[in-house]
């Protein structure tokens, strides 16, 4: 037999056929591309997160290899003047190092605090989503419970990293984490003892910080991400009722070509705008703080805005000590309630949620057509009131600054954010419901009387009526028969209905010729009006 | 749209569609793709170019963008790279071209990452087909009958390995992993566990102004630099933040200790010193020195430093989380989440004039905890 010639474009074949004759690939692999994804800008949010967590990993792995998570006391030698020679911990040191000394840190610096930030917003307003459309429910309710300690985990891995650089504020923040410690009744003093190796601050909580932030907090993150990710895959998307899609399809886009390539563009997009953030607004400065000292703290200084919701409840919080007279007398601080148990079952209590709404519906199907927030009054009651918990106590966080700016009383602001978080969630429970019913309402009217044309008719009887352009067909009367609300949006305009020309496309120019208005066979298409002709002075009879 | 309604994905299911045969060579690579998908369940219901023909003027005009952008992403990058080699970047006091660098870092860099992700964008939204394609969930993938083995399965293997029936094996098991179990955790748990109240001078209830400290001796009143200070460095009204007179005390090592001490005009120093003579626990009797009073400056709340002292109203405000505390009456505190007064310093002067604790705090400093007493 005559020696075949190697043939180029038969090789990506026969490569494929001999990594199939060893793995087995072929069949698995077409299921894999085979993903059918369904779109919508809200199924976005959870993406951002997982971009800035990938960019958290590697912004953060170049920080590791400048800095140094020590709490030697040594001499400021760098370049920033104003500290040389001031006597600080070798990691703050280190960390002014990286913002003054490393080419290039500073941007790495920030992009890991902004990312950080954006990734903290992204969970927030995802699951803000994901509670409101009900994604939450059978069978997806233990992603949801992942979401939940994605956030806690997340919250951990920003306090452990604010407290990284050792500098004024993060040395501040260690020493609330100790006191919150404390606070624990029976073992506190013992935990804060073991957390610390000591007495605070002791030697060693920055070291213990350091793995925790860059080994042990990253790992449970990236081992729950891919368990979050997995479910989605294995579950499959939920998506938004309409046309053809039914409880038991998908109906989107198969994940090659399009859908995964939306998402590499929409990463490089999160990348590029957290560069742009880093570069362009300075985030937590810590040459301006100085080192940590037990006798100095300047006022208002925040921590990161995830955190303030803590630190809003804790300032809130009435002085209610418990004593307890037994022996020597013990005490309960105050301090404990909002910092351990408010925190403990802010983040796990949701966690029931959807088998307490199971319950109360007595549902027990799967479900995988979202439901819009107006159609299930009483969960986005609960929902805003749930956030409007959270602003109330975030903005009590800040309540020094705000007290500051419009010169409002300390006491007063304190006062405000008592009262309100007391009064204002359930009176956002009863406007959301109030407001969800009157939007199904709106809902029901137009699927029953049609579109208001914004046209006026008056009958022979001398009365006006609005004029109603039906969605569905007409009885023999032309009144119109009532249609049945689909669990989606209804049109509520002309132009949406097409009654109307769609817009020009193009931004300086049109890029395509108008469509034709519409014109009826009643009536005769308007035609421009001739040119007024120029009176003259002469000309006349 | 109808069409599609019975075509769609149970139409796979259904059978009603001829069987491919793939090695059919007049079949195109999309219906080899097709008939991939609908082997997954999928049926591509829509697949259609976005553009009336093939090289229409929109879709070069689409082209042309999205390579602009790609070339625009390569000139930012590589700027960035001019930016990061031959900017002036190092630090310097003052309006100097450095302070430019990060920016013009961000700049760069931000708008090539984004000139390339609107160019990938672009690309899928406006240049790949428009798709519609619709796939079966298969919500109840195992049948009963599945169900009904792989639990037998699975009780059948713990029958197997009869744990029930052989009690001896499973004390013995028991009994050996527990400790085994232990072993795991003890290093854990015995390495970092440390006992708040072992030392002889328990570290919960004492400061840097412990004489046990400094040799027996009553310890001086500092400044940060390690002066110690006169009656007359303080005016009146006037306040100061001093630290214990031993070696490092006002560093970190002494954190519990900075104290706040201030020299009260008379009528107030009058009105502290009767608050404490009444003070219920005796703690703060005689503990002023003349109209000079020292507080911890340790937060009982959360352990800030209580640091804002309000001369008119002799309040002292917390800057964390706004407890107030009053210097006339013990440091009661008066308003914000603090429920424990702030710890008063004995007080005295020494031969040479100096102040000194005439004995460490009576209290225990600092954030409260459960076993205070
Ligand atoms: C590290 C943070 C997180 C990452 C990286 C992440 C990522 C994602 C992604 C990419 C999706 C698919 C797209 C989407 O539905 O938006 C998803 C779905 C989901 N996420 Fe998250 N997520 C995070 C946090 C959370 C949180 C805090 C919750 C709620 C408490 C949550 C609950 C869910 C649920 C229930 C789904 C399924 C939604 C559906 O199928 O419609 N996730 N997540
Ligand atoms: S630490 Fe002082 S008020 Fe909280």
């Amino acid at each position: 037999m005559k020696r075949r010639k190697l043939d180029i474009g038969a090789l990506p074949g026969a490569t494929a056929k001999q990594l199939d004759d060893r793995f087995q690939v072929a069949t698995p692999l077409r299921r894999l591309l085979n993903k059918v994804f369904p779109d919508h800008w809200s199924f976005l949010l959870g993406e951002i997160a997982l971009f800035s967590f990938i960019i958290l990993l590697l912004t953060g792995t170049f920080l590791t290899l400048f800095y140094d998570p020590s709490m030697r006391e040594i001499e400021y030698e760098g370049s920033y003047t104003a500290l040389r020679g001031v006597e600080m911990s070798a990691a703050y040191a280190s960390s002014l190092d990286l913002s003054f000394d490393v080419r290039g840190g500073l941007i790495m610096r920030q992009m890991h605090h902004w990312a950080a930030l954006l990734f903290m917003a992204s969970i927030v307003v995802h699951m803000a989503r994901v509670f409101f459309t009900g994604a939450f429910r059978k069978p997806r309710e233990a992603n949801w419970a992942i979401g939940l300690i994605l956030f806690l985990l997340g919250f951990l891995a920003g306090f452990t990293g604010y407290s990284l650089p050792d500098d004024g504020l993060s040395g501040t923040g260690l020493r609330i984490a100790s006191a919150i410690m404390l606070s624990i009744p029976v073992v506190g003093s013992w935990i804060s003892s073991s957390v610390f190796g000591g007495e605070f601050p002791g030697h060693l909580i920055i070291g213990r910080f350091y793995i925790a932030h860059v080994l042990l907090i990253p790992g449970a993150l990236l081992g729950l991400i891919s368990a979050h990710l997995a479910l989605v895959f294995k579950q499959k998307h939920t998506q938004w009722p309409g046309p053809m899609r039914t409880n038991s399809n998908v109906v989107g886009e198969r994940m090659f070509p399009r859908y995964a390539l939306k998402q590499g563009g929409f990463f490089m997009l999160v990348f590029g705008v957290v560069a742009l953030m880093a570069g362009l607004f300075q985030i937590n400065p810590i040459w301006l703080f100085g080192p940590y000292r037990a006798a100095e703290v300047s006022s208002a200084s925040q921590p990161d805005w995830y955190v303030m919701f803590m630190d809003g409840l804790v300032r809130l919080m009435p002085a209610w000590q418990i004593d307890i007279p037994i022996g020597d007398g013990y005490v309960i601080p105050p301090l404990f309630w909002p910092a351990v148990v408010g925190l403990g079952a802010l983040t796990t209590g949701p966690i029931f949620y959807p088998f307490i709404e199971a319950r109360r519906y007595k549902d027990k199907k799967s479900h995988h057509l979202l439901q819009r927030p107006r159609d299930v009054p009483e969960r986005t009651g609960v929902g805003a009131m749930a956030l409007t918990f959270f602003v109330v106590a975030t903005i009590s966080g800040g309540n020094d600054v705000i007290a500051d700016k419009f010169h409002i009383s300390l006491n007063a602001m304190t006062w405000i954010g008592r009262i309100g978080l007391l009064v204002l969630p359930p009176l956002a429970y009863y406007l959301a419901v109030r407001i969800c019913l009157g939007l199904q309402q709106h809902d029901r009217e137009v699927l029953a009387h049609g579109v208001e044309t914004g046209i006026i008719k008056r009958l022979p009887n001398g009365r006006f009526v609005e004029v109603h352009q039906p969605l569905g067909p007409v009885d023999e009367h032309g009144h119109p028969v009532p249609l049945d609300y689909a669990g989606w949006v209804v049109p509520k305009k002309m132009n949406r209905l097409g009654a109307l020309g769609p817009a020009v496309r193009g931004f300086f120019y049109p890029i395509e010729k108008p469509a034709e208005a519409p014109t009826s066979p009643g009536m005769p298409p308007v035609q421009p009006r001739e040119e007024r002709k120029e009176l003259t002075s002469g000309g006349q009879q | 749209m109808t069409d599609v309604k019975h075509h769609g994905a149970h139409g796979a299911q259904d059978g009603d569609r001829p069987a491919v045969d793939l090695s059919d060579p007049t079949l195109t690579r999309f219906e080899i793709v097709r008939e991939g998908a609908r082997r997954d369940d999928i049926e591509i219901v829509t697949y259609e170019s976005q553009f009336p023909h093939p090289g229409s003027k929109q879709e070069k005009r689409i082209e042309r963008a999205i390579a602009l952008l790609f070339i625009l992403a390569g000139a930012l990058a590589m700027a960035f790279l001019a930016v990061y080699i031959f900017w002036e970047w190092e630090f310097e006091l003052g309006w100097t071209l450095s302070d430019y660098f990060t920016p013009l870092l961000g700049i760069t860099l931000g708008f090539s990452l984004m000139c390339v992700g609107f160019a990938i964008l672009a690309w899928a939204k406006k240049l790949l087909p428009h798709e519609i394609s619709i796939q079966d969930r298969h919500e109840a993938m195992s049948t009963d009958e599945d169900r009904q083995i792989t639990g037998q399965t699975m009780v059948y293997t713990v029958d197997e390995l009869g744990v029930q029936r052989r009690p001896l094996l499973k004390g013995a098991v028991a009994l050996g992993l527990a400790p085994l179990g232990l072993v795991a955790a003890a290093p854990l748990v015995g390495g970092l566990i440390r006992n708040p109240h072992k030392n002889e001078t328990p570290e919960m209830y004492s400061t840097g102004f412990n004489p046990a400290f400094n040799n027996g001796q009553l310890v001086r009143l500092t400044r940060e630099d390690g002066t110690p200070i006169r009656p007359d460095d303080v005016s009146v009204g006037g306040q100061m933040t001093v630290f214990p007179g031993i070696p490092h005390g006002a560093t970190n090592e002494w954190a519990d200790s900075p104290t706040l001490l201030i020299h009260l005009r008379s009528t107030d120093a009058e009105a502290a010193r009767q608050a404490n003579a009444g003070d219920p626990n005796e703690h703060n009797q005689d503990a002023m020195w003349g109209n000079y009073i020292a507080y911890s400056k340790i937060c009982t709340h959360a352990g800030c430093p209580a640091s804002l002292y309000e001369q008119q109203t002799n309040r002292l405000l917390c800057p964390c989380h706004q407890s107030q505390f009053l210097i006339t009456d013990n440091a009661r505190p008066i308003f914000g989440p603090a429920s424990r007064r702030l710890p008063q310093l004995p007080i005295t002067v020494d031969d040479e004039g100096f102040f000194v604790a005439s004995s460490d705090y009576r209290e225990a400093i600092g954030p409260d905890f459960w076993e205070r007493p």
